[in-house]
């Protein structure tokens, strides 16, 4: 008796909190889906429509940004697989000189990342010409301690019999690397690139800095900037435009969902 | 193994991954060392060399005292609440209730979401008037509240943004951290005569520590660095009420051009970083968290 009342106790507050949680989101995604004068009105037969997403798309360059980000994010995905790698491995494989403390300065990165470093990088990257290109968006972004670190943590776990293995047969140390360690870190780098696609899909302050012209901005400054000058108060357009540039990342977010938890869970802490 | 490395190797390997890392992360953190000691170079003259004057304007800086009270009290306010409710969730989408995976979806999903688009959608729901938490107070007989524009509320309208968007990950983390709590643990305690309440404090909290380390280190340094929101919905305002310090330093560089107190701001905030993790490092178990 006692037990049953605690769960229906719990449940509740199961469900308050979850409803509670998921009102903004879901608050969106109705003024989204309806027209102007029911934004703030609920009527449960108000009419649906898609006017909102056709309307927003046409009021700003939305398939340059989605470009621009794609873009953005291959090339920092692209250099962070390779550098942090080869990094990773040599970390694992190899003995040096000043190794811990070389490790140790990397993970610098951690604590001081890029973006509080705003200032310093924005007169490097004029000085070098690179404002307003996607390149200069990438570029403090190319090699990631949290990466190295993943990696490092993953190669530590392949066995040394394997490597001495693949030795005896005559293969060199890119070999090894391309035929031992990468396969069988092969859920971290899933999981890793998913954080990562997360990560620079969402990034904003320097971006936001960096970019000037429509051409080269991605989704997340383009929607802020299409939330303040467009629309004055033209919610169902912003919620419309703010849903349209995050549905491809939750659709990929749900799909991967199972392998992004376990996996990143693995890797992250024990 | 006892590889050694040789030069090739080692320029292809560290020397040149590294070096990307460097120009973005210990250089600029030592240029902003230096170029605090100069001033603005103007189109009439280049920078000179200033000594501490910079410091002195940071020491007499009223705006910064502001902007630091309202960091910390931004930094003190978020992070516990985030990780008790962090925790609950992980506690209830684990537990044999219906419609969990339901439950996982609606706290995981603010996650995922872009912080401009968060900013937005909190934007439209914190609408004096139309908004639906002024239509929900009106319910309760409420008059609506000024969320952004009110001094006294904005920062903590930035602060419940924050916690909404954050405690959905920390829960993915606890969630992991739950799984691997040992049955026979729990079977134990059960068989010893212990409620539930009594096995989710004394044992299950216990083992959560060293999550609990991570996250809140973790949560520290995002609170220190994520700003946007707080670009979007309010820059900083009204009257400075909801500026961080990271944003000031956006403010005063971007938007009053002032290169040479930026690049100051800039060393404060690293100090800031530089000394939290000195006290992680002594007062936490180091082996708990990072191998």
């Amino acid at each position: 008796m006692k037990n049953s009342l605690n769960r229906i106790f719990l449940t509740t507050i199961a469900f308050v909190l979850a409803i509670v949680w998921g009102l903004p989101f879901l608050y969106s995604i109705w003024t989204a889906f309806h027209p102007e004068e029911y934004s703030a009105s609920f009527v449960w037969d108000a009419p649906l429509t898609l006017n909102n997403f056709t309307e927003a798309w046409n009021a700003a360059p939305f398939l340059v940004y989605f470009i621009n980000t794609l873009i953005l994010i291959i090339t920092i995905l692209v250099a962070n697989f390779i550098l942090c790698t080869v990094v990773a491995y040599a970390f694992v494989r190899y003995k040096f000189r000043w190794a811990g403390f070389l490790f140790g300065f990397v993970m610098v990165q951690l604590l001081i990342s890029p973006e509080i470093l705003i200032v310093e990088n924005y007169l490097t990257l004029s000085s070098i010409g690179m404002t307003d290109t996607i390149v200069g968006i990438a570029l403090p972004y190319l090699t990631s301690a949290f990466g190295i670190f993943l990696l490092r943590q993953t190669f530590k776990t392949v066995p040394k019999s394997l490597d001495e293995a693949a030795q005896m047969e005559g293969a060199n140390a890119w070999e090894v690397l391309w035929t031992v360690y990468v396969p069988l870190a092969k859920p971290i780098y899933l999981a890793y690139g998913l954080v990562s696609i997360s990560f620079h899909w969402n990034n904003f302050l320097w971006p936001l800095i960096v970019t000037n012209s429509p051409e080269v901005r991605p989704l997340t400054v383009g929607l802020s900037i299409f939330a303040t000058v467009e629309s004055g108060i033209e919610w169902s357009l912003v919620n419309a435009a703010t849903l349209m540039t995050t549905a491809p990342l939750i659709l990929v977010f749900l799909i991967f969902q199972k392998q992004f938890i376990s996996n990143f869970m693995r890797a992250g802490i024990k | 193994m006892n590889l050694r490395l040789n030069w090739k190797l080692c320029t292809i390997l560290l020397i040149l991954p590294c070096s990307f890392l460097i120009a973005f992360t210990h250089y600029p953190a030592v240029q902003a060392l230096l170029n605090s000691f100069w001033n603005n170079a103007s189109s009439r003259r280049p920078s000179k060399f200033i000594g501490l004057k910079n410091y002195e304007a940071l020491i007499q800086d009223d705006k910064l005292i502001q902007v630091l009270l309202n960091s910390a009290f931004y930094a003190i306010g978020t992070i516990p609440i985030a990780i008790i409710l962090a925790i609950v969730m992980a506690l209830l989408v684990n537990s044999r209730l219906p419609a969990t995976a339901l439950m996982r979806l609606s706290f995981f999903m603010p996650t995922m979401l872009p912080m401009v688009a968060v900013a937005n959608i909190w934007l439209f729901f914190y609408a004096p008037g139309i908004g639906l938490t002024s239509q929900i107070l009106s319910i309760f007989g409420i008059p609506p509240i000024n969320f952004l524009g009110d001094t006294d509320i904005s920062l903590i309208s930035m602060m419940i943004v924050a916690i909404w968007k954050e405690a959905g990950l920390f829960m993915i983390f606890y969630l992991a951290a739950l799984q691997s709590v040992p049955q026979h643990l729990k079977d134990a305690a059960k068989l010893e005569g212990a409620g539930s309440v009594r096995i989710i404090f004394d044992i299950i909290l216990p083992l959560l520590k060293p999550t609990t380390i991570f996250v809140a280190v973790n949560a520290l340094i995002n609170a220190f660095r994520m700003i946007d929101h707080i670009i979007v919905m309010t820059r900083g305002g009204p009257n400075n009420s909801s500026a961080l310090l990271l944003y000031y330093i956006f403010d005063v560089t971007f938007g009053h051009r002032d290169f040479a107190y930026g690049a100051t701001l800039t060393v404060l905030m690293v100090l800031i970083l530089g000394v939290m993790a000195t006290v992680q490092f002594w007062f936490l178990d180091r082996k708990a968290h990072y191998q």
